[in-house]
């Protein structure tokens, strides 16, 4: 168990707080190898969800609330997009290419790599207390105004100190664990609400959401959260220096801002 | 090479050995207990196979969803369905007296059943959803008699591992497993709403199972065939859909 610091902040080698502090080279990597891997399964089977869940979601572009909806009751709201079944009405005059089948397996298939992948990083990020030193905030930091500050750092764009290459910031540890423990968990059970098998064991699992369509719906709202936080993450990574950030996450060394030149 | 990382590698040989023949036991006993599923194989075998054996230990007495009357859909949709054949179209114009449901294979009394007699039996009510794949479901009432009933009439052989069913539509079959076809909520279903089940919905009999997707759910059924292995049916993939691309599970 590590020390714990005046302000509740744990005195790890690995956990520096500014840059006087870290050594020249140092063994310990930035993330560790298990966080390494996992980033990168996670990211894989996060391309395959929604490449195979936008070709699933074409087959009927619409969405309703409650328990059941079809071509013959309203929508709640419709994408407007054309749509692979020709029965859909679209208001388009043309019919897109059926691609459920290998589309519908792949989904499957990778949402079953990142949950048991999610899983591992759970338990590796629970016992080794990765998610309380690295992602929870201390109490100290933990205030308004330091995530106004933050957040006022992240619309100007600005490049962060070298020393923030070893820890994360308020703004992102507070959206790492939102992704982790909220979007995740919810999309994962929003999706097994879709199982007609799964809610026969698990009833409450879909009429807790209000029904399978309002688990679709919401499936659909939350895959929206992720694309928005990948799309944030990567241009943060992409301002804070995408060279250093990517061979940090790749290779676990962080190098400074010379050597990535 | 220092004692530590001759350890790790030791450790981590070790580590692989015993992951690969786990995995070797572990597909063992998955097919002893008929956890795999016909589709197993090919790319996506994995996650087909993970998901079927799951469902198999979580699922295997669990009910679908029974709902009130009061939220029967009243609009149920149909789907589309092929132009029926001139055969249908034959035995629709006789008023179905003439259609026959076909029983073979690992049985003991191979049996042809008409309309009339499936409705003589101990007829049961469902109030459940069908969902499709594509995202749309309904809800609605089913009335028909439960297929281990005729499966029980007909006296199933014990090495019977799944039902396969065939549709009068060309190329139209699909199969289940034991524990689904015997499982209280799957009907030959020949009434819908209170009325004969419609045309557009595969009257005049449909095999109805709701705790799987839409697309098992086939219509117009005029054969079921016991078995103990789907290797001589079709690609031995389990049915028309997983030739397809679609999973033979999918109750997903």
């Amino acid at each position: 168990m590590a020390t714990m610091g005046s302000a509740g902040v744990p005195l790890e080698p690995h956990v520096a707080t500014s840059a006087s502090e870290r050594p020249a080279t140092t063994l310990a990597p930035r993330h560790s190898a298990l966080v390494r891997v996992t980033h990168w399964i996670i990211t894989l089977c996060f391309f395959a969800l929604l490449l195979t869940g936008i070709e699933i979601l074409i087959s009927h572009p619409r969405f309703y609330w409650g328990e059941t909806g079809s071509d013959l009751t309203p929508p709640l709201f419709k994408i407007p997009i054309p749509a692979s079944r020709h029965l859909v009405p679209t208001g388009y005059g043309y019919t897109l290419p059926d691609q459920n089948g290998w589309s519908r397996a792949l989904h499957f298939q990778a949402a079953w790599l990142a949950v048991l992948t999610g899983l591992l990083y759970a338990i590796y990020g629970l016992s080794t207390g990765h998610f309380r030193k690295n992602l929870l905030p201390s109490k100290g930091d933990l205030s308004w105004r330091g995530i106004v500050s933050d957040v006022g750092r992240h619309l100007r764009f600005e490049r962060p100190a070298d020393a923030e290459a070893w820890s994360y910031n308020l703004l992102q540890r507070l959206t790492y664990l939102f992704v982790v423990f909220v979007l995740f968990p919810l999309v994962i059970w929003t999706g097994l609400a879709m199982s007609p098998a799964f809610t026969s064991a698990f009833p409450a699992s879909v009429i807790m959401l209000a029904g399978r369509q309002s688990a679709r719906t919401i499936h659909f709202f939350v895959s929206l959260a992720l694309v928005l936080f990948l799309i944030v993450h990567v241009v943060m990574v992409w301002v804070a220096g995408f060279g250093r950030r990517m061979r940090a996450m790749i290779t676990g060394r962080v190098g400074t801002r010379k050597e990535s030149i | 090479m220092s004692d530590i990382s001759r350890r790790r590698l030791i450790l981590g040989g070790l580590a692989a050995a015993a992951g690969v023949s786990g995995l070797g036991v572990a597909a063992r006993l998955a097919e002893k207990y008929g956890l795999v599923p016909p589709d197993h194989g090919g790319i996506y075998g994995a996650g087909e196979t993970l998901t079927y054996a799951c469902q198999r230990l979580l699922t295997r007495h669990s009910f679908a969803r029974e709902f009130p009357r009061s939220q029967i859909s009243k609009r149920p949709f149909p789907n589309e369905i092929e132009p029926p054949t001139e055969a249908f179209k034959r035995l629709q114009a006789g008023e179905f007296v003439d259609w026959r449901l076909a029983v073979d294979g690992l049985v003991d009394q191979p049996a042809l059943f008409s309309l009339d007699q499936l409705r003589s039996y101990p007829s049961r009510t469902q109030i459940t959803e069908l969902a499709c794949e594509e995202g749309w479901s309904y809800i609605a009432e089913w009335n028909g008699v439960p297929l281990s009933h005729v499966l029980n009439l007909v006296g199933v052989h014990p090495q019977a591992r799944y039902v396969v069913y065939f549709s009068i539509e060309p190329d139209t079959w699909e199969s289940i497993d034991m524990a689904d076809a015997m499982h209280p909520q799957t009907f030959l279903t020949y009434g819908m709403n209170g009325d004969d089940l419609p045309v557009a919905h595969g009257g005049p009999l449909r095999m109805r199972m709701p705790r799987q997707l839409g697309y098992k759910n086939v219509k117009f059924i005029t054969r079921l065939t016991v078995t103990d292995s789907m290797k001589r049916f079709g690609k031995g993939m389990g049915g028309a859909s997983p030739e397809y691309g679609y999973a033979w599970y999918a109750g997903i």
